[in-house]
């Protein structure tokens, strides 16, 4: 099947598979390996980017049903005329990161999280990032990070 | 690992899916939360997926004549939005803020929720609790099922292959009603351990657990009964 994603902004035009999942349309045939693969049964987050808007597991979308859709990942988080989406500098700052694998979705999940509820307590960040796993962090920098 | 190959149909309307259905080794396809883990470890090999996304009569949430109507395709994340949800019936509200994470409800339906019934799941508690009805549809004609007649075990109903679940229909909570839900659960938006959903009327108490199992509905017993409801909803008031 012959779809065309948005993808950042940008139309992006391939022949998949009804079986072909977003994380590797993303990955392969977009090219865009920013967005990391990890349990592909939607329990890890790393695959997390945003399809209209909405955070979404791209490991349990059909690309096929992303078809015409407009689809952010985190390539598509910083604006041309800035190295770093705020969040990420936050993040650079307050050493939110160690290896980087999961970093991507909790961004994509963080900016969505953030952009509905702008003030957060510390409980609400947590909350919202129960469905992002990280193992080097320990998550609190990240919390500190997303409050700043 | 990489789902075995299917087909892929994307009707848009029901009587297409319906028609699609009716054909062997058809499965729907909701929000696929729950089915597209399935096939990525291939647990599920259906020859065909029918994607009802893009059918609009089955994306409606309204509130019609003081009946909630939640169409098959109504994300979880536009009922936890819902003011007219929050405010006639917060006891979904309540509920559905512990079905998986936002990333999950964006795309996860409540008709899908039902329709897969784990046994762990919230959402067929509080419905159940609710007194909801359940419109299921085929090619053949039309049914409508309480909670106890759809809900038949751990991940099975009694959706037939070639019916799809169309509609929910939830009444309206009499005056006076309160209700309250509970859940323990491991780790937040993980399935429930332990939950409850109750709800008391001037009339009768309801009491749900996982399952969904109507565990009282005092008639016999009302004292022992309604103590046990009243301290729930004292509890946990929505």
């Amino acid at each position: 099947m012959r779809i065309t994603v948005h993808l950042n902004g940008a139309p992006h035009t391939a022949e998949v598979e009804p079986r072909t999942l977003l994380s590797d349309f993303i990955r392969h045939d977009a090219g865009l390996t920013g967005t990391k693969v990890g349990c592909e049964h939607g329990v890890c987050g790393a695959c997390t980017v945003q399809l209209d808007g909405e955070p979404v597991r791209a490991c349990l979308t059909l690309a096929v049903q992303a078809d015409g859709a407009h689809v952010r990942t985190i390539e598509g988080l910083t604006r041309d005329d800035r190295p770093l989406h705020p969040l990420q500098q936050a993040f650079h700052e307050h050493h939110a990161l160690q290896c980087g694998f999961c970093t991507a979705g909790i961004l994509m999940t963080l900016e969505a999280f953030l952009r509905e509820h702008p003030e957060p307590t510390e409980t609400q960040v947590r909350e919202a990032l129960a469905g992002n796993l990280c193992r080097c962090t320990g998550y609190s920098a990240m919390v500190e990070a997303s409050r700043r | 690992m990489k789902p075995a190959p299917f087909d892929y149909v994307a009707p848009r309307t029901v009587e297409e899916a319906l028609d699609a259905l009716a054909e062997e080794g058809s499965r729907v396809l909701a929000g696929g939360q729950s089915l597209v883990p399935l096939l990525n470890f291939r647990l599920a090999r259906p020859a065909r997926l029918v994607d009802v996304n893009g059918i609009a009569e089955l994306g409606v949430l309204r509130r019609s004549q003081g009946i909630l109507r939640i169409g098959a395709t109504v994300r979880q994340a536009a009922l936890e939005r819902s003011e007219i949800v929050a405010r006639h019936w917060p006891l979904l509200a309540q509920a559905v803020r512990h079905v998986g994470h936002a990333a999950t409800r964006s795309r996860g339906t409540v008709g899908g929720s039902v329709a897969h019934a784990d046994p762990r799941a919230e959402l067929p508690v509080a419905l159940a609790a609710l007194g909801a009805r359940f419109h299921l549809r085929s090619r053949d004609g039309r049914r409508t099922l309480t909670a106890d007649e759809l809900f038949q075990g751990p991940l099975t109903t009694a959706l037939e292959d070639q019916e799809l679940l169309e509609e929910i229909e939830v009444p309206p909570l009499p005056a006076g009603a309160r209700t309250g839900f509970a859940e323990y659960a491991r780790t937040r938006g993980d399935f429930a351990q332990a939950a409850v959903a109750v709800v008391r009327t001037p009339e009768r108490t309801t009491i749900v657990t996982l399952g969904p199992h109507v565990v009282a509905e005092p008639a016999a017993d009302e004292h022992a009964g309604a103590l046990l409801a009243a301290l729930i909803a004292e509890a946990m008031p929505a």
